[in-house]
């Protein structure tokens, strides 16, 4: 772990990192996702269960957040697979100034922080299109330029050492050199599944609770399982994309905080010098 | 890069992420409530509009399910009994004397007993209802559809609107403007599935469902879909009625093409 620098000029090398396309797709998803993910919760609170199949089993939800009382003291219960926990104070439950609050999410998870379902709406359908365009424009830039070929999709090479990267993230030993100069295979194969998977999964089983969109196309209701399935997905995913993005956080925190943000605004980045081997 | 000037910008790039965080939690609360911040966020309506109503064709339907598919508890929601004393007494004798009016951009108004509903010709379909909640529940509805009814009073080619005037008063001021109402388009009125529906699961519908009356909107979510329909009126503008929005819980801030 010695990574005394011996040169100066490999411990001051820089590269152009991110494409504008890049920074500016990302910057305008990351906000565009933290809008959707808050109105999404503030949606959710509206009836904050979550079923299997085509139709609400009302006594049977595979996920609910809700009040109820015990020993004649309210608490919030939030229910996994027939399995409660005690949330009071976060889910089911949440303090607020007038003592407690009975809803889903607390008030500083949605959009907007009362409730209300129709302004959530508005907020989400409304960057729900932002989405839907960043999202195109990032996916047919990637696909012309090259990026998603040279720059995400892992090479045979890479995915047969994968033990080895994932050992080295293990304990926190992050290429350096020429190697930091492309993304690892770790972050390929997250990118790629954010990207591919998970971001077109959250369209789709978005278009499939819409009752037009069912219309037009039924397949999405054959695709998720109905749409009660399709709003549990939605669910689900949107809980991996939050997953990712608090890798994500700590990744950018662990690796050089500053070099990353301005590598993410400006494009620079810093190379920390090789190793030396020997 | 000297040090200093580095701490200097990290702390000013702290403050800036701090602020962004601060104005995300609590500043979007306000702004949601600037007038021009709701006319850009209401704008995403129109393209979802415009995007469903160039991808829906007429015979696109709602999909149509199975009795073993049907709801065992159909969630009632809304007004479940309405406080209304000409509703009560009508309710009181099965709704024997009471009548649907059809009017408005209208060649013959019509005034239609429950016989003469059940008299004509039927559409019965098992659909799901999506609540804007997020629940779903699936019933099976039986009653006639809008087309028919609108063609048998000889709809005026002005016309683009149907509007229905429903007897409960959800929004509880005691007044005419507190009762519930909705209207669609003509895409809506005449499709297919668009029907005003006097049976549920095989049986008259109840008064939790809408008695004696209530609208089936299969394409749409289930505030459309009105209860306790007692008058429908073909308009070629909803702008003066009411608060001008095309429905009760439009009126509060729901969209008025409830496709999504």
């Amino acid at each position: 772990m010695d990574a005394r620098p011996t040169d100066p000029i490999d411990q001051g090398e820089v590269v152009y990192r991110h494409s504008g396309a890049v920074r500016a797709t990302h910057w305008i998803n990351a906000l565009v996702l933290l809008v959707l993910l808050m109105s999404g919760l503030q949606i959710f609170n509206a009836h904050p269960a979550l079923y299997l199949g085509s139709k609400s089993d009302f006594d049977a939800p595979v996920f609910a957040m809700r009040p109820m009382m015990h020993d004649n003291k309210i608490f919030g219960v939030t229910t996994v697979l027939g399995w409660d926990f005690d949330t009071t104070g976060v889910f089911g439950l949440a303090g607020d100034e007038n003592g407690h609050d009975p809803r889903g999410f607390p008030w500083w998870a949605t959009l907007p922080g009362y409730q209300d379902l129709s302004l959530g709406r508005r907020w989400h359908f409304f960057f729900a299109w932002l989405f839907l365009f960043n999202g195109l424009a990032y996916l047919l830039w990637s696909l012309g330029s090259g990026h998603l070929r040279r720059d995400l999709v892992p090479s045979g090479r890479e995915l047969k050492h994968i033990g080895a990267s994932i050992w080295d993230h293990i304990r926190l030993r992050f290429p350096k050199g020429d190697e930091a100069k492309r993304y690892n295979v770790l972050q390929k194969l997250s990118y790629l599944t954010v990207a591919l998977v998970l971001l077109p999964l959250m369209l789709l089983t978005g278009l499939a609770m819409s009752p037009g969109m069912d219309a037009v196309a039924p397949i999405l209701l054959d695709i998720f399982g109905g749409r009660q399935s399709a709003r549990t997905i939605h669910f689900i995913s949107a809980s991996f994309i939050v997953i990712f993005v608090v890798v994500h956080i700590v990744m950018v925190l662990i690796t050089g905080v500053w070099n990353n943000l301005r590598s993410m605004i400006t494009g620079r980045y810093v190379i920390a010098p090789a190793e030396k081997e020997s | 890069m000297s040090s200093g000037n580095g701490l200097d910008r990290r702390g000013f790039l702290a403050r800036g992420l701090a602020a962004a965080g601060t104005t995300l939690l609590g500043g979007c609360d306000p702004l949601s409530e600037q007038p021009w911040v709701r006319r850009i966020l209401d704008s995403a309506e129109t393209l979802t509009r415009v995007t469903q109503r160039a991808l829906l064709t007429p015979s696109d339907l709602a999909r149509e399910y199975s009795e073993a598919d049907l709801s065992r508890e159909f969630k009632a929601n809304g007004s479940t009994d309405p406080d209304d004393a000409g509703y009560k007494a009508h309710a009181a004798s099965g709704f024997a004397n009471w009548k649907l009016q059809v009017g408005g951009l209208v060649g013959e108004p019509l005034s239609l007993s429950l016989d003469e509903l059940r008299a004509m010709n039927s559409r019965t379909q098992i659909t799901r209802h999506d609540c804007v909640e997020g629940w779903s529940c699936i019933g099976k509805w039986k009653g006639v559809p809008l087309s028919a009814l609108l063609e048998r009073a000889q709809i005026k080619p002005e016309a683009r609107y149907i509007v229905f005037y429903c007897a409960d008063d959800l929004g509880e001021t005691g007044t005419e403007d507190g009762k519930y109402y909705e209207s669609v388009g003509l895409a809506d009125a005449f499709h297919a599935q668009t029907i005003l529906a006097y049976e549920m699961n095989g049986e008259t519908l109840p008064i939790p469902h809408g008695a004696p009356l209530r609208l089936r909107v299969e394409r749409q979510l289930g505030y459309k879909m009105a209860k306790y329909v007692m008058r429908v009126e073909a308009v070629d503008s909803f702008a003066g009625i009411r608060r001008g929005r095309g429905g009760f819980w439009e009126d509060l801030g729901y969209e008025w093409y409830a496709g999504i």
